[in-house]
């Protein structure tokens, strides 16, 4: 009797198990079919090489994709440098439980968990008003890279950590100076876990709507440098579905999901590929 | 002539009492043999030889280790303490890179940048630790092809390549099969003619055949110090001949 219960609480938390994965893949393959079912026949190389026009039926959105790839660029320019070495810093110099470190380490935490938006705003107050910055990409860089910081610092430190102890020791017992066993050894083999958290940060800037509109603006001109306004493709979806209104609108919103989507699948399969190369 | 000089050593690990008050005096090229059961201080010792316990937080050091005459924690810098002084890992550690970096690693880190020089120090190195022959036609492979008693040779060869005056070793062969620890045996003997050798070792029998003098440890402290044949067969102290005989440890 008590060996059938077992058995039947066995089979419904192993059912429990199997369908909460099936929910997760149809859910998944549901949302992607969604869009491409509905995007991919209007996207086109006229779409995506095209200037944006509000009315008419050739719009495309090429100033996004070149806003997108300019606030791509400068976040992980600005960020991935300060939060490498952010990380190096805690893994490798401070010393383990000691007050700057945790700190430093509250500091992450919290900043991981303010919501963007709330970035948006200090972005548009101090970036974009104090500093003057205008609504730039710029501007919106800057308030990125606060936002893709903590994350960044908090994957690189996994990524320097899981480096066995050996390579430190072995390093030093030659004679090795710290910065140049951190430098030759470390971080090459922490390379592959780093790559893989920047390009996450990447995703999370492209998926990033609201702090992005709040202090890049959403001109929909190519910028002519950083200190101008561009529209990114996420904010440009977010712009569309406002106004939908006829079949051509919703097709546009459509067509700009599908890019999007797209390009986030690209990264994920590379990540994917990094990852299981370097092992 | 001492090449190595231990006083009055005592090192904590925060509240633990791991050395206690050791003194003693290693000569040049020869090979001695730390020994005794696990936990009593002999591979702290060993890396107190050259610095190795900076890398540990929590680590306080009283009494004096001299290189040469010279106390390594004030009149020595540590890396040029480290450049003489070479280090051989109980888990063969090669560096995810090629056979040929890896034995370069060290000189390249002093910003030595001739090819032809490293060439020449890389084959003599690996000549050195014996292992020349296998590798030769394949430099340029990943160290991770290589077998684990390879391994430990490329790490020796690794240390040789700094030409240090001594090489320290932490129970060099404990991860290797009994083929590997043979060549690596083979290999000290021939080592001990141009560097002096401090081994950690659990295996008694690799203590006996291969140092000149051996050192046993009990729980921090250094119970006995002699001439190996004098420490196995005409032990002094009780617990040395308890160990040495294996009744316990």
């Amino acid at each position: 009797m008590l060996q059938l219960k077992r058995d039947t609480q066995d089979k419904l938390l192993l059912g429990a198990i199997w369908s909460s994965a099936a929910i997760t893949i149809v859910f998944l393959l549901w949302v992607v079919w969604h869009i491409l079912s509905n995007g991919l026949s209007h996207v086109s190389w006229e779409f995506i090489t095209g200037a944006y026009t509000r009315i008419g039926e050739a719009s495309g959105i090429w100033s996004m994709i070149v806003s997108t790839v300019y606030m791509v660029g400068l976040s992980l320019g600005i960020a991935a440098p300060i939060g490498i070495m952010t990380a190096i810093y805690l893994t490798e110099y401070a010393k383990p439980g000691s007050k700057v470190v945790q700190v430093i380490r509250f500091c992450i935490e919290s900043l991981a968990g303010i919501p963007s938006i709330v970035y948006g705003l200090f972005g548009m107050t101090f970036f974009v008003t104090t500093l003057g910055l205008g609504f730039s990409i710029l501007a919106g860089s800057l308030t990125l890279s606060m936002l893709i910081l903590p994350v960044l610092i908090r994957t690189t430190e996994e990524a320097l950590l899981a480096v066995p102890m050996a390579y430190r020791e072995g390093g030093y017992a030659l004679g090795s100076s710290k910065v140049y066993t951190i430098w030759r050894l470390i971080l090459p083999s922490a390379l592959p876990g780093i790559v893989t958290s920047v390009i996450l940060s990447i995703g999370r800037v492209i998926g990033e709507s609201a702090p992005v509109f709040l202090t890049a603006g959403m001109v929909t001109q190519i910028p002519e440098s950083v200190l101008e306004s561009g529209r990114t493709l996420t904010v440009h979806l977010y712009k569309l579905t406002q106004e939908l209104f006829t079949q051509h609108e919703w097709d546009q919103a459509y067509a700009t999901a599908t890019v999007l989507i797209v390009l986030v699948l690209i990264l994920n399969l590379a990540t994917k590929l990094i990852a299981t190369r370097f092992k | 002539m001492n090449k190595l000089e231990v006083s009055n050593l005592n090192l904590f690990y925060g509240e633990t009492h791991a050395l206690r008050d050791i003194s003693l005096e290693i000569p040049a090229r020869q090979v001695t043999a730390l020994i005794g059961p696990s936990g009593c201080g002999k591979s702290t010792l060993l890396r107190t030889l050259n610095r190795m316990n900076d890398l540990i937080s929590g680590v306080k050091i009283s009494g004096d280790v001299t290189f040469e005459g010279e106390n390594i924690y004030s009149d020595v810098d540590v890396k040029q303490l480290r450049m003489r002084v070479g280090m051989v890992f109980q888990k063969p550690n090669p560096f995810p890179m090629s056979i040929y970096e890896n034995v370069a690693f060290g000189l390249k880190a002093q910003g030595i940048k001739n090819k032809k020089h490293l060439d020449s120090v890389v084959e003599e190195s690996l000549r050195g630790a014996a292992l020349w022959d296998e590798v030769k036609e394949r430099l340029d492979t990943p160290a991770f092809g290589l077998s684990g008693g390879q391994q430990q040779r490329l790490c020796i060869a690794r240390a040789i390549a700094m030409q240090p005056e001594v090489i320290l070793m932490d129970e060099p062969t404990s991860a290797l099969d009994p083929i590997a620890t043979h060549k690596i045996e083979e290999l000290m003997d021939e080592l001990r003619k141009k560097f002096t050798i401090v081994i950690v070792t659990h295996s008694m029998n690799q203590a006996k055949r291969i140092s000149d003098k051996t050192a046993f440890f009990w729980m921090g402290e250094l119970v006995e110090y002699g001439e190996t044949s004098q420490v196995f067969n005409q032990p002094k102290d009780k617990r040395t001949q308890g160990y040495v005989s294996g009744e316990f440890g």
